[in-house]
């Protein structure tokens, strides 16, 4: 790769995961992961809110996790972008505590506060934006954020909404296994046809690529944005949790920290599994002990339907990619799901090739945002994404019958254009209703938003000619533009997002962070001038005791009274300003003292200093 | 390009070229796939030479490359680089990229509606749908009927294909509208023969 850095950097590559999080970068030496405060390269993409607002992510929001649940939230990933009654299946297995007035967007109840999910997200890009800052000792206001290749049209905007309100100017969503494509340099072989299979904590993607001379064109994308480890864990904790109320005759599942205990003792299970053919799932909870043997054997039958899942869209895939299996060079394996051997068996079986386990399965979707973020930089000029949209793009016609404009798997910037007119005479506006999917009918597809074609001049029916231009771009995510063919002129569309945040409510978050961030720094401020007001205070009661403080007049002494009864009167009050200045006027009262101190310990000092 | 064939940005005649020979700024693209990708209105194409092209553009107009240019770029950047997706879809394909031309030599080249019968098929297509009724009522003596009929139709694809490529010689020979009355006559007949072809295909293979 030719990498050249004579271009503006600090544009940062995120994997925003549904169970760790990610901030990566790259440099001369390749692209390498920004660790966290504490060393660690994972974050875990759990957010507590504390009682004082303070939010907590990461690690330490993770052992929140057991002790304050009902203000700690994770796995918020499964939530983006989706309506009340698209998630209910979530709602059962995790801890989603849903707030009232969720029917459009959903919020959650954290503590005394509702949030969006992509508000919770954007605490955890906030967090990874904060420490590629303090890594690099710059700001650090660009980034590229990697979501799952088979995310819809809302779950995309969900993720750009979230790094806005992070404050971060989003230059390019990519599809993960896209980037972890990119991370695995395959362009060293010049041309050749790829697999990346990519199961994570909540997502699984199957990407098919052809590589020409640095050129990654996709030729074929398919998943499920609901598949992943996390399913694997839910169903050992659900029988770990019969398990228990046979042995304990107690019913834990009720127990929020108890359940989240045993959570991790089956997640630990299963991650040892992977390398050693029998573990022991073990909790040990308010002094009583579980401990129950599992085998490779058991686990593997246990996750067969699960392993099974991905298999159907790999199958879909290869069919919609146009190759053969055999066509297949190589296959990368992305996603710490992968290190399960009956994943890899299961791959091995179906591509009939050994698939690359090389790098991190963790970190290389981070790693390939980060050589993103170079091309988007103009650091990298010798290779391109050609991505696609993974679902076909649709608009409602008579009868609720979808009529496709965008197929699935077109490459991307892709576009289409529709004339459309009014019905009734002195018609003003027409509505188009837009979808995503691959079924017929509108009921089965998932509805995007109603574009309203507003303003339009009154005349008879079928003679206003609007042509409607659907456009979707590099990051996946749906433009309408509308013109008037009669008079060339743009039309105004106003857009109805039927599953996430308007533009306003976006506004709004940033602004309400904005403000959050002034209002820490205000804080912080009052602290900073209080602790300057100790340090006087302190010294002041020190130098009453100096003989210098009886040289002074009676004056002066009445004036450092008053300037010290002052101060303390605002030092509680959360008034800057005022403290400030109590605290300059408490310095110019005692300058004399001070003065006076100074010259009896310059005395002191010489008389005591041996020439 | 521009209207007027000059540089949006330095104003310099671009002379039709997609970047400005002075300033080096991309224009706006022309929305005609022949015209974007620089080749002749054949309907014969290399499509090796097709990808190539492809791909040598790509570099040249996708939006990664644009990120640290003028908003006017990044927007003919967008612009271009969907007309070129656009085009090499729909040109890769030989169906398509006929569609395409009748469709820009202004032919309707709407939907067929599946139930004009091209008249030389109507007593094949009568006799399938026989079979294919008995079929799904659970007879299957008329499997092998149905397997015939796949074979029949497979055939006449290849006729049919084999008649599209003279058109394109002829057309590309002396482009006209009579060879494209001619295809549009060929593609419509094509399209009604596949359609059958996917349902006789269904049902034989009911799991794919």
């Amino acid at each position: 790769m030719e990498i050249d850095f004579n271009v503006p950097a600090h544009i940062v590559g995120i994997d925003l995961g549904t169970t760790n999080s990610l901030v990566a970068f790259m440099d001369l030496t390749g692209p390498r992961i920004v660790p966290g405060a504490d060393g660690d390269k994972l974050v875990p993409s759990v957010v507590s809110v504390q009682p004082d607002g303070e939010i907590v992510v990461g690690n330490p929001a993770r052992e929140l996790l057991l002790t304050q649940p009902e203000r700690t939230v994770y796995s918020v990933k499964r939530l983006m972008g989706r309506g009340l009654q698209d998630v209910q299946d979530e709602l059962k297995l995790y801890p989603f505590h849903i707030a009232p007035g969720s029917e459009s967007v959903i919020h959650l109840q954290l503590g005394d506060r509702t949030y969006t999910p992509p508000e919770i997200s954007a605490c955890v890009l906030r967090q990874l934006k904060q420490n590629a800052e303090k890594y690099f000792g710059a700001e650090v206001p660009k980034a590229v954020i990697t979501v799952p290749a088979y995310f819809n049209d809302a779950q995309r905007q969900a993720t750009k909404d979230a790094g806005r309100i992070a404050g971060l100017e989003v230059l390019r969503l990519v599809n993960e296994p896209t980037a972890a494509s990119l991370a695995y340099g395959l362009d060293k072989r010049k041309n050749g046809i790829v697999a990346v299979y990519d199961l994570g904590g909540g997502t699984f993607d199957i990407s098919i690529l052809k590589l020409q001379d640095g050129i990654f064109e996709v030729l074929a994308t398919n998943g499920d944005t609901h598949l992943g480890g996390d399913d694997i864990d839910n169903l050992l904790l659900r029988i770990a949790l019969e398990d228990v109320a046979g042995e304990w005759g107690q019913d834990l599942s009720t127990d929020n920290e108890g359940v989240q205990r045993l959570r991790r003792a089956v997640i630990h299970a299963k991650e040892r599994l992977s390398f050693v053919p029998a573990t022991n799932i073990e909790l040990e909870y308010r002094g009583k002990k579980y401990q129950r043997e599992i085998r490779r054997e058991l686990f593997d039958k246990l996750i067969t339907p699960i392993v099974d899942r991905t298999l159907g869209p790999c199958r879909r895939c290869i069919q919609d990619a146009g190759v053969s299996v055999d066509q297949i060079d190589e296959v990368v394996m992305v996603g710490g799901s992968t290190r399960i051997p009956l994943v890899l068996s299961a791959v091995e079986n179906l591509f009939r090739v050994k698939p690359h386990t090389e790098l991190n399965p963790d970190e290389v979707v981070a790693l390939g945002a980060a050589v993103q973020a170079a091309i988007l930089s103009g650091a990298v000029q010798d290779k391109l994404l050609l991505d696609v949209t993974p679902l076909s793009l649709g608009i409602e016609t008579m009868g609720g019958v979808v009529s496709k404009l965008i197929h699935r798997n077109s490459t991307i910037p892709a576009s289409a254009t529709e004339n459309f007119t009014t019905g009734v005479d002195g018609q003003r506006n027409v509505l188009i209703h837009v979808v995503q999917g691959e079924r017929e009918l509108v009921k089965d597809c998932r509805s995007l938003a109603r574009f309203d074609l507003k303003d339009i001049d009154p005349m008879p029916a079928g003679m206003a000619r609007i042509e409607v231009r659907f456009l979707i771009d590099a990051n996946g995510i749906l433009n309408v533009t509308a013109r008037d063919q009669r008079t060339g002129k743009e039309h105004s569309v106003d857009v109805k997002p039927s599953y996430g945040l308007t533009d306003e409510q976006v506004e709004k978050m940033i602004q309400e962070s904005v403000e959050k961030a002034e209002q820490d720094f205000a804080e912080r401020q009052v602290r900073e001038a209080r602790v300057e007001a100790d340090t006087i205070l302190t010294a002041v009661e020190k130098a009453r005791r100096h003989d210098a403080y009886f040289e002074l007049t009676d004056d002066e002494r009445a004036a450092i009274d008053k300037a010290v009864n002052e101060l303390l009167l605002v030092y509680h009050a959360d008034n800057l300003d005022l403290i400030l200045q109590k605290i300059e006027q408490l310095n110019q009262a005692t300058q004399k003292l001070a003065e006076t101190m100074m010259n009896t310990a310059v005395r002191g000092a010489l008389k005591g200093t041996k020439i | 390009m521009s209207a007027a064939g000059h540089c949006w940005q330095c104003n310099q005649s671009t002379s039709g070229q997609l970047f400005c020979p002075a300033c080096n700024s991309l224009q706006p693209p022309p929305n005609d796939y022949y015209a974007l990708l620089g080749l002749e209105r054949k309907l014969n194409l290399n499509t090796q030479a097709l990808q190539q092209r492809f791909y040598e553009l790509s570099r040249r107009l996708h939006p990664d490359r644009f990120m640290q240019r003028p908003v006017e770029e990044r927007q003919y950047s967008l612009d271009a680089s969907s007309i070129l997706n656009d085009a090499y879809r729909t040109l890769k394909d030989p169906v398509k990229r006929a569609q395409y031309v009748l469709k820009q030599a202004g032919f309707d080249v709407g939907e067929q509606r599946s139930k004009d019968v091209p008249p030389e098929l109507l007593e094949e297509v009568f006799e399938l749908n026989m079979a294919l009724e008995e079929m799904r009522g659970g007879d299957n003596s008329a499997r092998p009927q149905l397997e015939q009929a796949e074979s029949n139709f497979t055939r006449m694809m290849t006729d049919v294909d084999r008649q599209l490529e003279s058109l394109f010689e002829k057309y590309d020979r002396s482009p006209s509208r009579d060879p494209l009355s001619e295809l549009r006559g060929v593609l419509n007949r094509r399209k009604y023969i596949q359609n059958l072809l996917d349902e006789v295909h269904a049902e034989l293979t009911p799991d794919t």
